[in-house]
């Protein structure tokens, strides 16, 4: 190792509003190595990444220093390019119409400032880019026609083609999420290649700890926005971080709970009596999954981000196209490949999706007509509006969801996220549904209206209710379910009840659930920490 | 199913939500092309008060534009359901055209050939209707080969030249006839646009209609069929362009092979344009009947003052595009 970092942060703070994002954060990345950088949603990850791109200008007193270099803060944007930094984000960010060639090279041919771009010239550089990684991709290949971890090293290779001279620092956003186990191990092959040059070094931005264990010689730890540590990984065991990710308190209570468990094991979880049972769902993040909930339950789901938790309500809904399973209903049986919406809805299961702007409601339209949609046929005929009972049914609801502002006339668009939240709710609970499916249901909105949200669920499930919960919040879940799934790779590879669902456990299961997967089956702490 | 491109898909108030407000600031805005309308038509009484501001007159703008205001009611359909139906237009002519052909050259009695008329124009609704829904090719892209391919088919039939001699009863049955000195196929055109309104307004098909336009998303996750309802959106819209086409039969007393065109901009103008009024920021049909009147009160005043007829384009064209932009002016402005 070099004794010059290839980036050195120090005293790295940046203030929005009342709130600190970062809070004198340091970060050096030696030379040539492989760096982690952890922390949960909101700990201050994408914020120093902001700033080393130019995006965020961090408050005053921070200093920066790439190759030993000192340089100035802020950075001026696209100056990071020439300091030899690039970044490859989880969205990756190729345009899919495109091939290969042009995705990779588009940059600097534009950047050239040629009036011709010779393409032939360019798709020559980008399969020699290729080659020179040892990777086989056709240059000349759509980005559509790829696999997702073809993708990704394209995506890769682009950003490594555009370190140009400098090379110093190649920072990856979560790139393996949505990969599967053989891609990944591709991927940081071509990263150990990357840094073999002793020079370049990799920020790697992950939030699964065996990953980045194997994979990196340090890892650097945020929590609340704070440093949290930075440790070598060769010496440091998933437990180690995560009690540097969730902090000491959690992790004493995760501790204590792990011994009183050890102390008095618990018999495991009992499923079967479910009304709603979903067998073998197969969709193109889930590989054959099965769960029973009970009437009045409230099922958690959850997971890392492509772990497949997010996409098994869609697909009970008939809302993602190419799914496959059974889903029995009390004693009604239905396909999900040929299940739709409207099938569902009849079936008496409602979606609450998680992007309420997109998908929720329609912004334009009054929160009376979105409210509405439902009955329409139900409080007036097939062929008349009832339009006096549609607006008193929504005067109702508006007063039962506590809606506000209280004005079923106002445009949905115009209500706050807790309240369009309780519009969307009141649109659905009205129909007095047997299964609701609930997609990040408190994300985005206050804590008045959480709690009310929470309520709502809590008062539904007492009504016999089954309730699906998909969330990445441990506290929301360990609050508001009775059981919890925490799904890895497209299976489900825990299962939290009673006293084991708690945030801590959670937090754990939840950043070490791709250990988990080979046995599939629930697997207590204390078997864990036996093996 | 039904991908359309972003690029090809209409869009009023991306920006803005149209619910109903309060204050004074939506009235205006729902009257304000009212109100245009208004001045227009006094400015022109105090320019020709001997010829503008007559019965006659007032008969003449009223009964002359009962098929651009069918035709302009017929793209609605579509537009609201967030689609473009480029061959309205083709469906117009096609059905006056067979209803000509097979009326007069064939002998079939008026009643049949109407009937294969429109039917020929329902081929084209649903031909439009499969390849958008069914094979999700874009709309625009769909009806322009449709409309394309329907103009050949009329000019085919026609031997390109125009067929005149249609059964009287139907020339008759539109213009011949009046009320109060207003030919009937005025009473035609604002019948279909009362039940329009009727139908979107006060029907649930309707609302889901507009819903799908709004955002097929949510629609579709609310149960509704989208592709089923665009489908019939297309078919709709075809549907009343062949009646459209049988009241131009009857308007010309025949048909000819090109003049139906021109009704293919003026339909959307009318329909862009009556979307700032009634319901501002929302396709509809009274909006739509209110466009048609403005444009043509302007037009008809401005050749009294001696405009030669291209005027009418210019006419068409700039109120459209100030119409609009001052609409969506306004609206920027009041909710900032």
């Amino acid at each position: 190792m070099t004794p010059t970092p290839a980036v050195r942060l120090a005293g790295l703070s940046k203030t929005f509003g009342a709130q600190k994002a970062l809070d004198g954060v340091d970060l050096e990345i030696p030379a040539g190595t492989v760096h982690g950088l952890l922390g949960e949603n909101g700990s201050g990850k994408s914020t120093l990444i902001k700033v080393l791109t130019g995006v965020y200008e961090p408050d005053p007193g921070a200093t920066l220093e790439v190759a030993g270099r000192p340089v100035a803060l802020p950075l001026p944007p696209g100056a990071f390019r020439d300091l030899g930094i690039s970044v490859v984000h989880q969205d990756l960010g190729l345009l899919p119409e495109l091939s290969v060639a042009e995705n990779m090279r588009i940059a600097q041919g534009i950047a050239a400032r040629r009036a011709v771009v010779s393409w032939r010239t360019e798709r020559r550089k980008a399969g020699e880019t290729l080659r020179a990684h040892g990777v086989d991709i056709d240059p000349a290949a759509p980005v559509a026609t790829l696999s997702d971890t073809e993708r990704a090293l394209v995506a890769i290779l682009r950003a490594v083609d555009e370190l140009g001279e400098h090379r110093s620092l190649l920072i990856l956003d979560e790139p393996t999420v949505f990969l599967p186990r053989e891609g990944t191990d591709l991927l940081f092959r071509v990263v150990n290649d990357l840094v073999s040059d002793g020079r370049t070094s990799v920020l790697l931005v992950s939030h699964d700890l065996n990953e980045v264990l194997d994979h990196t010689s340090a890892v650097t730890v945020l929590r609340d926005g704070k440093l949290a540590g930075t440790v070598t990984s060769a010496v440091t065991t998933p437990a180690g971080l995560t009690e540097l990710i969730v902090g000491a308190d959690l992790a004493a209570a995760l501790r204590k709970h792990t011994d009183e468990v050890a102390a008095d094991p618990e018999p495991g979880p009992v499923a079967g009596k479910g009304r709603v049972q979903v067998a073998q769902l197969v969709a193109p993040r889930l590989d054959g999954i099965s769960f029973d909930v009970g009437r009045g339950e409230i099922l958690g789901l959850t997971g890392l981000a492509g772990s497949g938790y997010a996409d098994v309500l869609p697909a009970l809904y008939g809302a993602s196209g190419k799914v496959f399973g059974d889903l029995l209903v009390d004693r009604d049986n239905l396909q999900l490949s040929a299940l739709t919406p409207a099938a569902a809805l009849a079936a008496g299961i409602v979606y609450v999706p998680a992007d309420r702007r997109r998908d929720g409601g329609i912004a334009e339209e009054s929160v009376e007509r979105n409210m509405t949609m439902p009955v329409m046929t139900v409080l007036g005929s097939k062929l008349r509006l009832n339009r006096k009972a549609l607006a008193r049914r929504a005067e109702e609801l508006s007063q039962a969801y506590d809606v506000r502002p209280f004005d079923p006339a106002k445009a949905f668009g115009t209500l706050s996220g807790g309240n369009q939240q309780k519009a969307v709710l009141a649109k659905w609970l009205q129909t007095d549904p047997r299964v609701v499916l609930l997609a990040e249901p408190t994300q985005g909105i206050d804590v008045g209206a959480k709690a009310f949200v929470f309520d709502l669920l809590r008062k539904a499930a007492e009504r016999g209710a089954t309730i699906l919960l998909a969330s990445s919040d441990y506290e929301q879940l360990a609050t508001v379910c009775d059981r919890v799934l925490v799904l890895a790779r497209g299976r489900i590879v825990s299962e939290l009840t009673g006293s084991d669902l708690n945030q801590a456990v959670l937090s754990d299961r939840v950043l070490s659930s791709t250990r988990l997967l080979p046995t599939q089956r629930t697997e207590t702490l204390t078997e864990r920490e036996a093996s | 199913m039904s991908t359309s491109t972003q690029t090809t898909t209409p869009s009023l108030s991306k920006e803005k939500p149209a619910g109903k407000r309060r204050g004074i600031g939506p009235h205006a805005e729902r009257y304000a092309l009212i109100a245009v309308w208004l001045v227009v038509i006094v400015i022109f009484s105090i320019a020709r008060p001997d010829t503008y501001p007559t019965p006659g007159n007032l008969q003449s703008v009223l009964g002359s534009q009962a098929v651009l205001l069918i035709a302009s009611l017929g793209v609605l359909l579509p537009l609201i359901t967030g689609e473009f139906d480029l061959s309205v237009a083709s469906a117009l002519g096609l059905s006056a055209m067979v209803t000509a052909v097979l009326n007069v050259q064939h002998g079939w009695s008026l009643g049949t050939a109407v009937l294969a008329g429109v039917g020929a124009a329902l081929a084209v609704g649903i031909f439009n209707a499969l390849g958008v829904v069914l094979f999700g090719i874009p709309s625009f892209i769909v009806t322009l080969g449709s409309g394309t391919f329907a103009l050949g088919v009329i000019q085919w039939i026609s031997g390109q030249s125009t067929v005149t001699g249609i059964d009287s009863a139907l020339v008759n049955a539109t213009v011949g006839s009046r009320v109060m000195g207003v030919p009937l196929q005025f009473f035609y055109g604002l019948a279909a646009a009362v039940i329009l309104a009727l139908v979107l307004e006060f029907t649930p098909l309707g609302r889901r209609l507009l819903f799908v336009g709004r955002s097929p998303a949510v629609a579709r996750l609310s149960g509704f069929n989208v592709s089923r309802l665009r489908a019939g959106a297309f078919l709709s819209c075809s549907l009343i362009a062949g009646l459209a086409g049988v009241v131009y039969a009857g308007a010309l007393g025949g048909a000819d092979p090109s003049s139906a065109q021109s009704f293919l901009l003026p339909a959307f103008a009318a329909a862009y344009l009556g979307a700032t009024a009634i319901v501002p920021g929302q396709f509809n049909p009274i909006g739509t009947v209110v466009a048609v009147y403005f444009l043509s009160s302007g037009v008809v005043g401005l050749q009294m003052l001696g405009a030669q007829s291209f005027v009418q384009q210019l006419f068409y064209g700039g109120a459209l595009v100030v119409a609009v932009g001052l609409s969506r002016f306004v609206r920027h402005r009041a909710t900032r």
